[in-house]
């Protein structure tokens, strides 16, 4: 057999760019949520523990919303299912960021300080799209998105400007993601940059020289945690397909 | 179409309660949108809340319920998201109901009042509290901690 160059599994090739578009910000919200579901009752404080469970919960119903509305738009009868549980890695189409490693909670914040960033400029963006079941579900994320935002910005300043060890933390994240938040600011970077650095200034924090970025989520090229990540979330679907709770 | 029989059913469906909050129905939460006949079948549209809001797939089952036990055999529940649902619907019974329960009702959270004593300006404790609508926060006057409805 000749191999024909074409990677297999091509992500979701055919698909109409602006499903395609639905599904990417779907996938987003189902991998953070995830991630951030590993970290159930092993949060530094009970408040957050469960501050960062609703967090997850909102990403979810966010996912499962646009996974449904990509569905009845695709019309090929996909389920929030199909999307969620039945495609590979190189199918998915989020952002790098979103799948690195929980990490310290310092890796935590600052990959979720990141993403309420983006995230508030995106909803408020597809708030007004003529879709008005996508504007409908972007407009009240965008409230969620702004709750988020004012959680991890205060943590930001508050681990930041803290203890010399809580702000190297800080630094070592800020320094570690970076170099994924490239394609995540890519569609608003001047006023995405400037919203992120005026928090990190409050707390202390620098912006890296390096300008190096790794990209490639929005083309289902994914780091190495993807697929460990989708193991785990999809064994149970693998192992007995169509299992209903 | 709105018919006799679909009004009749809004007020049996309207009385479902959302069981995290169980002192208030889906018509004090604004969240049953209608209820209208399209020929045989009765379509009930609702808004989801928040959108990690776990109760949902429980409010669906139970207007399921609640039309089947009045025998209603063919209906279809349609979840909408166009319009987003925000709390300037729930409805003032629905924020009566909530203070008497003994949750603050939405507002804006300078201007919450403790639901026991009325103390003004309570601290808050938690941003995120035992549900996704709440926050928790505790009064400066009488010490009492209490639920906050989260405006949205």
């Amino acid at each position: 057999m000749i191999f024909a160059g074409v990677p297999q599994g091509t992500p979701e090739a055919g698909l109409d760019p602006r499903i395609r578009m639905v599904v990417a910000h779907g996938d987003d919200n189902l991998v953070l949520a995830q991630r951030l579901g590993e970290l159930i009752s092993w949060a530094p404080e009970l408040e957050i523990d469960i501050a960062l469970g609703n967090i997850a919960l909102d990403h979810l119903g966010v996912a499962r919303a646009l996974y449904t509305h990509a569905g009845e738009v695709e019309g090929a009868g996909r389920t929030e299912d199909d999307f969620a549980m039945r495609r590979t890695e190189r199918e998915f189409l989020n952002l790098l960021l979103v799948e690195q490693p929980d990490g310290d909670f310092a890796h935590t914040i600052v990959r979720q300080f990141f993403f309420d960033v983006y995230q508030r400029l995106l909803w408020a963006d597809l708030a007004t799209a003529d879709d008005s079941t996508l504007a409908g579900i972007a407009s009240r994320a965008a409230k969620e998105a702004a709750y988020h935002h004012e959680f991890t910005s205060s943590w930001v300043i508050r681990l930041g400007d803290g203890t010399e060890e809580s702000h190297a933390r800080m630094q070592t994240a800020v320094d570690g993601l970076w170099r994924f938040t490239g394609e995540l600011s890519a569609p608003y970077p001047d006023v995405w940059r400037h919203q992120v650095e005026t928090t990190l200034n409050e707390a202390g924090l620098t912006i890296p020289d390096d300008p190096y970025q790794r990209t490639g989520g929005r083309d289902g090229y994914h780091t190495e945690h993807l697929g460990h990540l989708l193991a785990e979330m999809q064994w149970m679907e693998r192992a007995y397909p169509g299992l209903e709770w | 179409m709105v018919t006799q029989l679909a009004l009749d059913l809004r007020s049996i469906v309207g009385s479902v309660v959302d069981p995290e909050i169980p002192v208030l129905t889906i018509e004090d939460l604004g969240i049953l949108r209608s209820v209208d006949q399209v020929g045989d079948e009765i379509v009930v549209t609702i808004t989801p809340t928040y959108s990690g809001c776990p109760a949902m797939r429980q409010i669906e089952d139970d207007i399921a319920s609640a039309l089947v036990a009045v025998g209603v055999e063919t209906f279809r529940i349609v979840v909408s998201h166009d319009e987003a649902w925000t709390t300037d619907w729930i409805t003032r019974e629905g924020r009566e109901k909530l203070a008497g329960f003994g949750i603050a009702p939405p507002t804006p959270i300078e201007e919450v009042l403790c639901p026991r004593c009325s103390g003004e300006r309570p601290r808050l404790i938690a941003r995120f509290g035992s549900t996704a609508c709440k926050a928790l926060m505790v009064c400066s006057s009488c010490g009492e901690p209490f639920d906050h409805f989260k405006q949205f």
